[in-house]
């Protein structure tokens, strides 16, 4: 497999792709653009209908672009002008689809086979067998290659449909929300795996998900997609900490927003912001200047809760108005002035229903969005953010 | 970034449609308009020409509809139509109520019962009953007679009464198996929400489960009034000698006409074919308006509600017998009966001092019979292969793709149904005898009809199995570096197998059975099982015919048995 080799392995440029519709024509994806190195898990995270299976279905060649440009490897595989369209199956990627598309009518090796044997790849039969064994031996299914697939677990079928995809050593890997048809736990265990395999193998994957944990725990880089454009492209930490967009923090994660206006500088490098709940000081973007709106972000399990009050900045007095157990965790909703926010607690936190505490946000994890780029937050805030938001 | 390879892939539109995967697809769809909608275009242009005569000419017409005698036809091929299709329906509803959703007694065993009378060729179950009922020798009046003392037959097959009887009772296994898949595809929580609303099991049977059947209920109406208008062998074999002249036995005759009146039985048939056309226009519309309002009726199959009928279901179990009885038992007995005898006459014991296997040795040295019989496997094997493999395609194209026109294969492969056998052999012989392509008069033609004819049946088998791959397996083929074609070989075909093996065996049994598009396209070189029985028929030879008979259904009903047992797949799907 590729390794060492530096350079761009996978890159989408300017890409679109508009279904027909009976009213006005859908731009599932609007313009997207990204690059993935040699060897990076790269994924494509966000919620359903917002264009990244669709994008990923242009890069595997199973949906014709109409416009933009796909390079596998250095090589045009599907472009605008001039019109290029590399058919699938000649494009040499692996994929692994979201019902993993099993053959059911094949054994387990014959479902892995089938990619060497279609290829034409002038394998001798014992290099075939071997060549198939070994991937079955990475995903740890060896020994069940006589089986019919059907006869396989949910999650022993998705190791099967990765064999298939990694046996003839694809330039790209493309992964189709492959964990999504799985229970909690298994997934928790193959997602592990599969993080582990890819970082083995340096296979350039693309990762399709709407699941923040996944993408946070197997990425690289994520790109958070809404609408058919990518929101925001960064590493795990960045998307997580440093949301660019409401929507991203939303999305990644909950968080509680508050709008905000800038009243100067701060402390240090804060800025000093006038919320709902009173004055508050945040580090902003560069840029960022009195008199500007923006949205405070900050994470519930960031928000300090105190029985007494503590000395320091960022703090405001509240009310505890609802408790949640949650088993791992304890979900607080406390009022502050006309506002609820959620804070996340250790579960032995002592806290009851109608307490009086005080709560800290800290300054270094205060977020500050300052562009929303034009998504009304409504549309994509759950209803416990719609609360926690200064009405 | 500097090295961007462009590929050596061709992008020109030439190259493009010469690859497979749109070559196939683009000739099937090419084969499918050359079977339908050429025959028909020959339909309408010899309907508006005269023999000898240059140009087009309206004569035919007014020749046909001037006279009074053709609204005679009309109305008496709709009485025919509606009363087949009304008592076809009813008894093939109550059968698969009683079957699905009751606990009457030897219901499980109702299944392959049913299956017998669609094996059975038409043609025979027309004769067994000419035998049954017919006012002079048919058993059941002189029976009757005996018993009660009567000096009239109380029964006479050859009246428009006793045609829709025959007819009828022939449909009513279709519509038991359409119904079967409509109660079996209904979730019973639909029922059992409206119980837990409050309804009692009457009106949750009116308001809710009749309602969810409607709209099976309607188009399988629709259609067996098609099938109805369609039928020749009993408006020929009851109708011609009863003096009840239907569309399609006039048709008939006026092609057997000395002249042969060609123009005259084009501008019939057109009109038959407008009422056909229409019948399959509604039922398409009612079909894929269901298919949207009613999504909850189709999918997947669940365990039905079961109802307790307490002591009625011995009541209900006597309908089985006496039905089981009625559509198998006698017809088959009487065939077996006249078989045995060296000259018909009705069952006694006296008469089995006449038994003879004369018969069976007559039938089995005839050179006729083995021409025909071989003829017809042929024919049935060669139009089931041709009718599978281009519906798969076609169903393919319909189910998986959205290339534009797609819609319009659908209604192509669909609209052989409305085209009566009768009119489709006189439009192949007009098309071959004006084409440059000397079929006339040898099987290729009866092949090519019967793929024309039977393109419905592969399109419904093949795109219901096609449905239900997922289409994530054809790309996981793709993306595997399998061309289009490979895919289709080595992913689709196998797995559409059960599907198409279903159609594939349904289509060979009712080409055996085929008579009304052969008896107008079969020479005496060409000619097949169901047309020799019919022209022995029609010649006096019963016992013969009753021997071929009985020959004949104990052979298919052997070949499906084995059949569905290797693929384990006929029942409901046909």
């Amino acid at each position: 497999m590729a390794d060492g080799s530096n350079g761009r392995s996978l890159a989408v440029e300017d890409l679109v792709k508009v279904y027909p519709d009976r009213r006005e024509p859908v731009r599932a994806v609007d313009g997207v653009t990204f690059e993935v190195e040699d060897g990076q898990f790269y994924t494509l995270l966000g919620p359903s209908g917002c264009g990244k299976t669709t994008t990923l279905r242009c890069v595997a060649g199973l949906e014709r672009t109409d416009r933009g440009r796909v390079i596998v490897d250095g090589e045009v595989v599907s472009a605008d002008r001039p019109r290029v369209f590399v058919p699938p199956h000649k494009r040499n990627i692996g994929m692994v689809f979201q019902s993993y598309a099993i053959w059911p009518h094949m054994t387990v090796f014959e479902n892995v086979a089938f990619p060497l044997r279609v290829t034409r790849t002038g394998l001798s039969r014992a290099q075939l067998r071997s060549r198939v064994e070994e991937a079955l031996a990475m995903v740890q299914l060896g020994g069940y290659d006589a089986r019919m697939a059907t006869q396989l677990s949910g999650g022993q079928q998705q190791r099967l449909a990765l064999a298939r995809a990694l046996v003839r050593q694809p330039r790209v890997l493309l992964l189709d929300e492959p964990l999504s048809n799985l229970d909690a736990k298994l997934r928790e265990e193959l997602r592990v795996e599969l993080r582990n395999l890819q970082r083995r193998l340096r296979i350039t994957t693309l990762y399709v998900t709407h699941d923040q944990i996944e993408a946070l725990s197997m990425s690289n880089r994520i790109a958070v997609m809404a609408s058919g454009k990518i929101e925001q492209e960064g590493a795990p930490r960045e998307i997580y900490q440093r949301p660019a967009t409401q929507f991203v923090a939303n999305f990644v994660g909950s968080t509680n927003l508050l709008e905000a206006g800038v009243r100067g500088p701060g402390s240090g490098a804060a800025m000093c912001l006038e919320t709902a709940i009173g004055q508050a000081q945040a580090s902003c973007p560069v840029g960022v200047t009195a008199g500007e709106r923006v949205t405070l972000s900050i994470r519930p399990e960031n928000i300090r809760v105190h029985t007494a009050e503590p000395a320091g900045g960022n703090v405001f007095p509240g009310v505890v108005e609802q408790l949640m157990f949650l088993g791992e965790y304890l979900d607080c909703r406390i009022r502050v002035g006309a506002t609820l926010l959620l804070s996340r607690q250790h579960p032995t936190a002592q806290i009851r229903n109608g307490d009086q505490v005080y709560v800290e946000l800290p300054v270094e994890l205060c977020a500050v969005l300052s562009d929303t780029h034009g998504i009304s937050s409504s549309a994509y805030l759950g209803e416990e953010q719609e609360r926690a938001v200064a009405p | 970034m500097a090295t961007i390879a462009l590929p050596g892939q061709p992008a020109g539109w030439p190259a493009r449609w010469l690859e497979p995967g749109r070559l196939i697809p683009l000739c099937a769809a090419a084969l499918l308009l050359y079977l339908t909608i050429v025959p028909l275009t020959m339909l309408v242009y010899g309907s508006f020409r005269v023999e000898g005569q240059e140009g087009l000419t309206v004569v035919n017409y007014i020749t046909a509809y001037s006279q009074g005698r053709t609204y005679r036809l009309l109305f008496n091929s709709f009485v025919y139509a509606t009363g087949t299709a009304l008592l076809a329906f009813a008894l093939g509803t109550s059968l698969a109520w009683i079957v699905e959703r009751t606990n009457t007694p030897l219901r499980n065993w109702f299944y392959g019962l049913s299956l017998v009378p669609i094996i059975v060729p038409g043609v025979l179950g027309t004769i067994a009953w000419i035998f049954l009922l017919s006012p002079k020798i048919g058993w059941i009046n002189t029976g009757l007679k005996a018993i009660l003392g009567l000096d009239d037959a109380p029964f006479n097959v050859f009246s428009i009464g006793g045609m829709i009887w025959v007819e009828g009772l022939h449909l009513s296994p279709l519509v038991f198996l359409t119904m079967v898949a409509a109660f079996k595809s209904m979730d019973p929580a639909l029922e059992e929400s409206a119980m837990m609303s409050g309804a009692s099991t009457p009106s949750t049977l009116r308001r809710v489960t009749l309602k969810l059947l409607l709209p099976a209920a309607a188009s399988g109406l629709l259609i067996m009034f098609v099938r109805g208008l369609e039928a020749f062998e009993v408006p020929a074999l009851i109708g011609i000698p009863g003096r009840v002249p239907v569309f399609t036995s006039e048709i008939y005759l006026s092609l057997r006409a000395f002249p042969p009146e060609f123009g005259v039985a084009g501008a019939l048939a057109m009109g038959l074919m407008a009422i056909s056309a229409a019948g399959v226009y509604l039922y398409h519309r009612m079909i894929n308006r269901a298919g949207d309002a009613y999504s909850t009726v189709t999918g997947k199959a669940f365990r039905p509600r079961v109802l307790d009928l307490g002591r009625w279901r011995y009541a209900t179990a006597a309908f089985l017998v006496v039905y089981g009885l009625v559509i198998v038992g006698l017809p088959f007995f009487i065939l077996l009966w006249s078989s045995l005898l060296p000259f018909y006459q009705t069952p006694s014991l006296k008469g089995l001092g006449f038994f003879t296997t004369e018969n069976y040795t007559f039938v089995l040295t005839y050179p006729r019979a083995q021409l025909a019989a071989r003829n017809s496997l042929v024919l049935a094997a060669g139009a089931a292969t041709g009718v599978s493999a281009l519906t798969a395609v076609i169903a393919w194209i319909t189910v998986k793709t959205r290339l534009p026109g797609r819609a319009a294969l659908d209604l192509l492969a669909f609209l052989p149904i409305g085209i009566p056998g009768l009119v489709l052999g006189v439009s192949m012989i007009w098309l071959y005898l004006t084409f440059p392509l000397p079929i006339y008069g040898t099987i290729w033609v009866l092949i090519i009809a019967y793929v024309t004819k039977y393109l419905p049946y592969g399109m419904r088998t093949n795109s219901s199995a096609m449905v239900q791959i997922h289409r994530e397996l054809e790309e996981a083929g793709q993306t595997s570096g399998a061309a289009w074609w490979a895919t289709f070989i080595r992913v689709t075909l196998p797995l559409l197998r059960p599907g198409f093996m279903a159609g594939w065996i349904f289509i060979f049994v009712v080409s055996i059975r085929e008579l009304s598009a052969s008896v107008l396209l079969a020479t005496s070189e060409s000619t097949v099982l169901s047309l020799l029985i019919f022209d022995l028929f029609e010649s006096g030879k019963q016992t013969a015919v009753a021997a071929m008979g009985v020959m004949l259904i104990l052979s298919l009903v052997v070949v499906v048995a084995v059949v569905s047992k290797v693929s384990g797949q006929f029942g409901l799907r046909s």
